[in-house]
């Protein structure tokens, strides 16, 4: 038997597995930014807590960032995957069920993307507000605005614009470490490929559409961070 | 929290640490060497290496290095029969040197970009003094470029070791028992993800911390003219007057 030639064994046709690719590259978009959302909600808490005058805050915040970076990705995603399971197996059975009850893979990636994620979010946010002027601050505060309305109107968006760069880099290695979420059974773009390849055996031709899916996916990120970028600093003058 | 259980689980976990220090000094050890060549490269001014090292780059850094190990370690499997006959099928057989090959040509495309953003940050001023002086490619190198350029890089190079030392737990991935590997068995044969998870933590956040206390040993070596002047006693005769 003739082995079929590369672009039909990729493309739409009948033998072809270019849709369940796309759709699976899809999934990794969605869990990934999934988790790059969660991630930018406990990184704006934890740069709080960093820049609270609170030494407890403080403490837990810095070792927030400090345990999170320095332990593997791969183990949060066990921590998450295997201790979510056991948590709603012992909820489970308190209620009679028995036996082995699975998370489902999605929110445990999304979930572990967020914890880690969150980290280095943390470390950007914080970076941003330090630039900010500590005049624009005193002059919210003396015209009457209340922290929370101070922080939606003058730092929120002074901080995203500081941090655009920085939160490009994080995305960058949000969508890398979505690759590694495969490992819990979610058909993302990985997990795809490892299918495709085991029932093909072509695992050459899969792992390299893969990469250059996410290759693609990579380029068009940082384009677009890129014109976010430009756009967020119309009318700030820079230093040549 | 069972004590016990976790004083086991540290003396098990023990067990995948030679493999984890082994893969990731191997990979970062082979990926300077040809992180410098991709440095050097970028910068040799010749269009064609110049592009080349730049489409490297741009491959290693947009792809995931789990993507990178399965094409390397499954992927390169199809072409069994051919890597026979060029007898390298020994060799991409074994997860071992598949990971570290990974690791390495990963590794290097990230460094690269720290070597030659350190390589640029030399003075042209001193450059050109060093010149003045009649120092010859190779002296001037050694002398004045090298010692600047590691100087430049080594914060941002630290971070890149702490990231490989992470990054040797996906070597479990493709069967190999390094510390996560070891982890991820022990939990799926206890369900105790918390404790176990706890100390695999530790023992990579103590890795990493005595990563960064060498590098910053290594820094605070090589610039001694940031330190304080050392404080130099009175000479004893002087002394003696008080």
């Amino acid at each position: 038997m003739q082995p079929i030639s590369y672009f039909e064994l990729v493309g739409f046709g009948p033998n072809g597995w270019g849709l369940a690719l796309l759709t699976a590259a899809g999934m990794t978009l969605a869990v990934a930014s999934c988790g790059f959302i969660a991630g930018a909600v406990i990184g704006t808490v934890v740069a709080w807590g960093k820049l609270s005058r609170s030494l407890i805050a403080r403490g837990l915040a810095d070792g927030y960032t400090t345990v999170l970076r320095g332990i593997p990705d791969l183990l949060v995603i066990y921590l998450f995957y295997f201790g979510g399971s056991a948590a709603l197996g012992a909820i489970g059975s308190l209620f009679g069920a028995e036996g082995f009850i699975g998370v489902p893979a999605f929110a445990t990636g999304a979930i572990a993307i967020g914890v880690v994620s969150g980290a280095y979010q943390a470390e950007v946010f914080r970076g941003a507000y330090q630039t900010l002027s500590r005049g624009e601050l005193e002059a919210a505060r003396s015209v009457g605005m209340h922290s929370w309305l101070m922080f939606r109107r003058v730092i929120a968006p002074q901080v995203l614009r500081y941090a655009i760069p920085g939160l490009g880099n994080v995305w960058q290695l949000v969508l890398k470490e979505s690759a590694l979420i495969s490992v819990t059974g979610l058909v993302e773009l990985l997990r795809q490929s490892h299918i495709a390849a085991g029932s093909t055996r072509r695992p050459f031709d899969f792992y390299l559409t893969a990469g250059a899916l996410y290759l693609l996916i990579t380029w068009v990120s940082t384009i677009l961070f890129q014109k976010a970028e430009d756009r967020s600093l119309r009318g700030i003058r820079r230093a040549a | 929290m069972d004590l016990a259980f976790m004083a086991e689980t540290f003396v098990r976990l023990l067990e995948g640490l030679p493999l984890t220090l082994n893969l990731a000094f191997t990979a970062v050890a082979l990926g300077v060497v040809f992180a410098l060549l991709l440095a050097l490269m970028r910068m040799s001014g010749v269009a064609v290496l110049d592009w080349i090292a730049r489409a490297y780059v741009f491959v290693f850094r947009g792809t995931p290095l789990l993507v990178q190990i399965f094409l390397i370690y499954y992927g390169l499997g199809q072409f069994r029969p051919t890597l026979q006959e060029w007898g390298l099928w020994g060799f991409f057989r074994e997860p071992y040197w598949c990971a570290v090959l990974a690791l390495t040509l990963n590794t290097a495309a990230y460094a690269s970009e720290i070597i030659r953003g350190g390589l640029q940050a030399v003075p042209a001023n001193q450059v050109e003094a060093a010149r003045a002086c009649g120092m010859s490619r190779v002296l001037l190198f050694r002398r004045i470029v090298f010692p600047i350029a590691v100087r430049q890089a080594l914060p941002a190079y630290g971070n890149e070791v702490i990231l490989m030392v992470k990054a040797t737990s996906l070597a479990s991935i493709i069967t190999m028992m390094e510390v996560t590997g070891i982890a991820q068995k022990l939990i799926s044969q206890t369900f105790r993800a918390v404790e176990i998870f706890i100390v695999a933590g530790a023992i990579y956040l103590a890795l990493n911390f005595l990563v960064s206390r060498a590098i910053m040993a290594i820094e605070w070596w090589l610039s001694p003219h940031l330190r304080h002047a050392p404080v130099v006693a009175p000479p004893l005769a002087e002394a003696a007057h008080i």
